[in-house]
């Protein structure tokens, strides 16, 4: 590991003044992602700049009637909050499908949001990685390619090519409720919709996300959402517990009487970020609730999907998984049964 | 910073009061508190696992939470209170659950050993306090009075803790007893 100095400055504008002129320095939160890609020699900053305690660690009913959740806020007491298990239960259940109790004690909102992907290749400093290395090739295209992408990957050119895809949980349900990040820079602060925080790799697949260097997420707002009272998190994964996502299902669903009139969709597991699932959305909206219809619209948003076909195993796999996983959560929401 | 090598690295001043004791000490700041513990205080009841945040064998509770030790570094939890399974109990006077694992074989090789037990007692705590788990069946109930714990939910919540012997079944018995007990009590 390489040494590093360690700061804590008095408040959350000190931290991003510090890091911002130096682009060696790192902001450290929970530190369970960043403190293992110190070890593993993946993460080599000159400077931590601790900002524990200088984000909210408060969750605060806002003015119109959502609520405000502090980037400190852990993961553990975000999901223990009685509002967001009444008012959001899909954000709930994702937190809580997520990592183990530990780290839920540990992780924070903002660190959850900036984790990066647990592509093996991504954490082995013998092998190319775009993301790491840029311009070195992808590794997995040719290699073990299980939690990798269906949707929005870049394929070609080997110089750029990515199919990482976002490892959390949170994002995925945080996306289906219109979340949105507030983010401090050293010019001010600003606020962007969650769903484009993360970005596609495209040519450049080292950025995860929109955000500048130094800049420092503060808080998550969520919206007021009705819809989002009847909602579920469905995670399939190659464990019961303490598991990546293959493949997951963020949903809200509202039916009057035989028909679908709303629908939020979002997946996870299957992109370079949390996916909304617009196309589907679309084709379930007057539709009726059967499976027939969820089938149907999980299919509309695989209709440009691209899996990895590694000779060690892909991601082709995912696709009918991504059907029947859109599947069960929304028969669950429509209360339905199962029909064949 | 200078560029002077790896193994010369920054050092900082902290204290740490582990298992009721103050200690001051000099760390490099890439030293984690499982390290800490074991290299710098000799204080060897958390275990070195993973090194990787995946196996559970490095839990500590830390200001009262189970943490995973191998992912904190010393430097950032600078005056805070560390309990590990050794300062759980003594000798003839065990943990509720130290004494559970022994009388339920709850261990073969026991690696993992003094991790679960921390893990179980934050663990119980967690449920005690209202925290739900995936497994909870109605997350939007009133969780004010607890969780309780049936075998599912004490597996579940078990799950950052593994145990390359397997006894897992016998883990379980041996929080099941404990939580069943505490909550009669």
């Amino acid at each position: 590991m390489k040494p590093f100095a360690y700061e804590r400055p008095d408040d959350a504008q000190g931290a991003v003044a510090t890091v911002s002129a130096d682009p060696d320095a790192a902001f450290l939160a929970g530190g369970t992602n960043l403190v293992d890609h110190l070890r593993l020699g993946l993460a080599t900053p000159s400077t931590l700049v601790d900002v524990t305690g200088l984000t909210s660690t408060e969750i605060t009913d806002a003015p119109d009637g959502g609520l405000s959740i502090g980037a400190g806020v852990r993961n553990a007491d975000l999901a223990a909050d009685e509002r967001v298990r009444a008012r959001y239960p899909v954000l709930a259940q994702a937190m809580l499908a997520g990592a183990s109790g530990q780290l839920r004690n540990m992780a924070t909102t903002g660190g959850n949001l900036l984790q990066r992907t647990r592509c093996a290749y991504f954490q082995d400093l013998t092998t190319p990685c775009n993301k790491r290395q840029p311009g070195s090739g992808c590794s997995a295209l040719e290699g073990w390619a299980r939690h990798h992408a269906v949707l929005g990957a870049t394929h070609e050119p080997a110089d750029v090519a990515c199919v990482a895809t976002h490892p959390s949980d949170m994002a995925v349900a945080l996306a289906v409720l219109d979340a949105q990040v507030r983010v401090l820079g050293a010019e001010g602060e600003r606020s962007i919709p969650l769903s484009t925080l993360h970005r596609l790799p495209g040519g450049e697949p080292s950025r995860d996300t929109v955000l500048a260097h130094g800049e420092l997420v503060t808080a998550v707002d969520l919206p007021p959402s009705p819809i989002a009272a009847r909602s579920t998190y469905y995670k399939v994964r190659d464990r019961a517990s303490f598991a990546f996502a293959l493949v997951s299902v963020a949903a809200a669903i509202e039916v009057v009487g035989d028909t679908i009139t709303d629908a939020r969709l979002a997946l996870g597991g299957v992109a370079h970020k949390p996916w909304r699932a617009t196309a589907a959305e679309e084709a379930l909206v007057g539709a009726p609730p059967t499976d027939d219809t969820f089938r149907a619209a999980a299919r509309a948003e695989l209709v440009d999907a691209r899996p990895v076909e590694s000779p060690r195993g892909g991601t082709a796999f995912k696709l009918p998984l991504v059907t029947a996983a859109v599947t069960a959560a929304l028969r669950g929401l429509a209360g339905g049964e199962e029909h064949a | 910073m200078a560029d002077t090598g790896y193994l010369s690295g920054v050092h900082a001043d902290l204290s740490l009061t582990v298992d009721g004791r103050r200690h001051e000490l000099t760390v490099d700041t890439r030293t984690t508190v499982l390290d800490a513990l074991r290299e710098h205080l000799d204080i060897t009841s958390a275990k070195k696992g993973c090194d990787h945040g995946q196996c559970g064998a490095c839990t500590v509770l830390l200001d009262g939470r189970r943490t995973l030790s191998c992912l904190s570094l010393a430097v950032a939890h600078d005056g805070s209170e560390v309990t590990t399974a050794d300062g759980l109990g003594a000798d003839g006077a065990l943990h509720p659950l130290q004494e559970a694992f022994l009388a339920h074989d709850a261990y073969q090789c026991g690696y993992c050993t003094p991790g679960q037990i921390c893990s179980a007692v934050g663990m119980l705590e967690e449920a005690a306090a209202g925290h739900p788990s995936v497994v909870t069946s109605d997350l939007g109930a009133d969780l004010t009075a607890g969780v309780d714990l049936d075998r599912t939910e004490i597996a579940e919540r078990m799950s950052g803790n593994l145990c390359r012997c397997g006894a897992y079944a016998h883990i379980v018995d041996a929080v099941d007893e404990v939580a069943h007990r505490e909550v009669a009590r």
